[in-house]
């Protein structure tokens, strides 16, 4: 887009956004341009159309056994929603119960003060290393970076995650951060990263998996800290939940001596019965299961039993300005399931990485923009279709398509210098607010039949943004006269 | 019934044809069809697009140009669905109150062709003769904004002569997104080709949906392909008879010499 100014004063009642420089919130290039190049990627394309129409089918099969679907989602909406306008209450409930039951409890207003603080916790327990459960909010806020920058070795020991960490590469999916991967890509990393591979290995899923369960294990079994995220937080309890399919999590969580959690502040739900609702949403929703394999939930510290130290990192790097917004607010219900990805025929063409930001998909091209404020991820609002079948699957009911909308005006508003788009649409505003205004510009638009010397197309060389059109699609040529006119020319002195 | 028409803006510039038929075919069945002369547009693209403020002017003038229709038809469930879901809201959010009550009210009398077709005037034979293949593509907005469900199938399956075949990924979007297609040009076209192909694949000489701009996007990209298979609106091949099948119903619309 056209942002070469810099905003006008924040319409988020001046709260900050994530900062600059840190984290992975912001791609190098815009949506259409990052596209690009996936869009190239046959490949890539065929392994993201299998695995998401897989996905679908899937989560479609398991949400239809359920009578009262629509009944749960309403609940986890309105629960969501009324935790929202408590929050700060439910948080210091939060603090209170973790602090209670041995927890420590960090509050950090960003992505830097975050790593600062993990940073310092890991460096105190003398460890070197450290394991990792899957974790959105510590890929947004580049943990792994801050702690390798310390010194410190960092293990994911999620299966996908690990395939990202060992080729170098960004997750591209919320659930599944290697979709873009397929068997034979997952082979050739294995085999070329896992130090001691058996070097017959083949891409058959199994031997995949017992490769990577071999390297893990060696991790777990001497790992004293471990990072993990958490999916939901109890408030009245202090009991903090991480949902998993492999079981990695479950030995990070209770095989090392100190555990350190960092979680989104709006990860909280106010009450333990609170879970019973989206703890059925989430796996329907997110891997088209009934239940999630590990449900592992803990509260403090208990002598002699797991984790002898616990640290609570809250974190909000941009929450409370997403708060702050009436409209898109709601972004803030979400519970990370990915359906809105595997549905998304955005998505699904151009890729994860296209998005620039660790939330990719409908639901990221919602809360990149309001986290980093829209001038930093302002093609994003912009990269969807406006189609509504992420609105249709989403467990909470988020109006993504609506905050879409929304956020595309906050960024037209934003500009403070006229843009050829703006002055366009402008004009164009005029003449849609006067009928008279309206035919004569309907008249002028027929000039398109003289481009077109009688052919029922108009030609393909026309300037942009016509030409972007005019690349894969043929225009129709203006008729003669428009259906108004005529209409009116033959039903002169009727009613009309 | 008197029926206010709604040409929307993109038909009555680039494809009168869709707006000849739906009024010919309201007449046929007995209707009374009036085309208020000051009407322009919805102003969807204007808010989809982020231009929410220079949309409440639009608004007024749509308010304005069909106030006190009986009931206000448009060839397009997008501009439909703008209509119930995006005007009130942009004339409350400038601070027009009284605007976005009227544009509610509007709202309630306003319907998508089949709907109006089926619920407020009770038929779904309506007539027709079209001898041809037809597949349907249910376009986003009318399928999951406004909830059109089976309506045009039922239409469709009244249809003298008509062939009509499933469309494999019928749900999924064609990637028009009005400058969606502009702004996410390859992506757009991405979509489009898999549409396309799904298209194709059913053997149909005709694909048919409610909405003429997601039409011109299938239709735009099948005239490039030289692929045979053209693109008509649902209100054409309603208002086919065998006395009179409607003239102009093509991908390359709409010139009327």
């Amino acid at each position: 887009m056209t942002a070469t100014v810099p905003p006008k004063a924040p319409t988020f009642l001046g709260l900050p956004t994530a900062p600059r420089g840190v984290g992975h919130l912001r791609g190098d290039q815009s949506f259409p341009d990052a596209a690009r190049g996936a869009l190239r990627d046959g490949q890539l394309r065929a392994n993201l159309g299998h695995a998401t129409s897989t996905i679908r089918g899937k989560r479609a099969r398991v949400v239809a056994e359920l009578p009262d679907w629509a009944q749960l989602r309403e609940a986890g909406r309105a629960l969501k929603a009324a935790t929202m306008a408590r929050l700060d209450d439910h948080l210091e409930e939060l603090e209170r119960q973790v602090t209670a039951r041995g927890g420590v409890v960090h509050w950090a207003r960003d992505a830097n003060e975050a790593n600062e603080i993990v940073t310092r916790l890991v460096l105190a327990t003398g460890a070197s290393e450290v394991v990792k459960v899957k974790s959105m909010a510590t890929q947004e806020i580049g943990l792994n970076e801050a702690l390798e920058a310390a010194g410190l070795d960092v293990f994911e020991t999620d299966l996908a995650e690990l395939i990202v960490q060992l080729g170098d590469d960004q997750p591209s999916h919320i659930l599944v951060p290697a979709i873009h991967k397929n068997r034979a890509e997952i082979r050739e990393i294995f085999a070329r990263t896992i130090p001691g591979v058996d070097p017959g290995l083949t891409d058959d899923p199994r031997k995949l998996a017992m490769a990577a369960r071999t390297h893990l294990r060696e991790r777990f079994l001497r790992a004293r800290v471990a990072v993990s995220g958490a999916n939901f937080a109890v408030a009245e309890t202090g009991t903090l939940t991480v949902v998993e399919s492999e079981g990695n999590g479950r030995m990070c969580l209770t095989l090392p001596e100190t555990l350190i959690t960092v979680m989104g502040i709006e990860k909280v739900v106010p009450t333990w019965r609170d879970l019973e609702v989206f703890l059925q949403l989430l796996p329907r929703s997110s891997t088209g299961e009934r239940m999630n394999p590990y449900t592992s939930t803990w509260a403090g510290v208990t002598p002699g039993d797991g984790p002898q130290e616990f640290h609570l990192v809250l974190l909000d790097n941009g929450r409370t300005a997403v708060l702050a917004d009436e409209v898109g607010r709601e972004a803030l219900h979400c519970i990370r399931c990915s359906a809105c990805l595997n549905v998304c025929p955005v998505y699904e063409r151009a890729g994860g990485h296209s998005y620039g930001s660790v939330y990719p998909g409908p639901i990221g091209a919602i809360l990149s923009p309001q986290l980093t404020g829209v001038e930093d991820n302002a093609s994003l609002p912009y990269a969807s279709s406006l189609c509504g079948a992420c609105y249709d699957v989403c467990p909470v009911a988020i109006d993504i398509p609506s905050i879409l909308v929304h956020l595309r005006a906050e960024h037209v508003e934003a500009q403070q210098r006229p843009t050829a788009e703006g002055v366009a649409f402008k004009a164009l505003a005029r003449a849609m607010s006067n009928p008279r205004l309206w035919h004569l510009a309907q008249r002028a638009g027929k000039l398109g039949r003289l481009l077109s010397r009688g052919r029922p197309t108009l030609p393909n060389a026309l300037p942009p943004p016509v030409s972007a059109w005019t690349r894969s699609r043929d225009l129709p040529t203006p008729p003669r006269e428009t259906f108004v006119e005529q209409w009116t020319r033959e039903h002169r002195g009727g009613r009309s | 019934m008197r029926v206010s028409l709604f040409a929307t803006c993109l038909v009555d510039t680039l494809t009168p044809s869709v707006a000849h038929a739906t009024a010919s075919l309201l007449q046929r069945l007995g209707h009374e069809v009036v085309v208020p002369r000051g009407q322009a547009c919805c102003g969807q693209m204007h808010v989809n697009t982020g231009y929410r403020r220079e949309a409440v002017s639009i608004v007024a003038n749509h308010v304005r140009a069909f106030e006190g229709a009986e009931a206000i038809v448009a060839p397009s469930g997008s501009c439909v669905a703008s209509i119930h879901h995006q005007q009130a809201a942009v004339a409350r959010r400038a601070g027009d109150e009284g605007l976005a009550r009227a544009a509610e009210e509007l709202a309630g009398r306003t319907y998508e062709l089949s709907q109006l077709l089926v619920d407020v005037l009770g038929v779904t034979d309506v007539g027709a003769y079209y001898p041809h293949r037809v597949t349907y593509h249910p376009t986003c907005h009318s399928l999951r904004l406004l909830q059109v469900g089976d309506r045009p199938y039922q239409l469709l399956r009244a249809v003298r002569g008509l062939e009509l075949v499933e469309l494999p990924g019928a749900e999924q979007c064609c990637g028009f997104g009005g400058t969606f297609a502009v702004k996410n040009a390859d992506t757009s076209t991405a979509m489009l080709t898999d549409k396309m192909a799904n298209v194709l694949s059913t053997h149909a000489e005709v694909c048919t949906a409610g909405d003429a701009s997601c039409l011109m996007h299938i239709g735009g990209g099948l005239s490039r392909l030289r692929a045979g298979t053209r693109t008509v609106h649902l209100a054409e091949i309603l208002a086919s008879t065998e006395e009179a099948v409607t003239p102009q119903q093509s991908t390359k619309p709409a010139v009327t010499a």
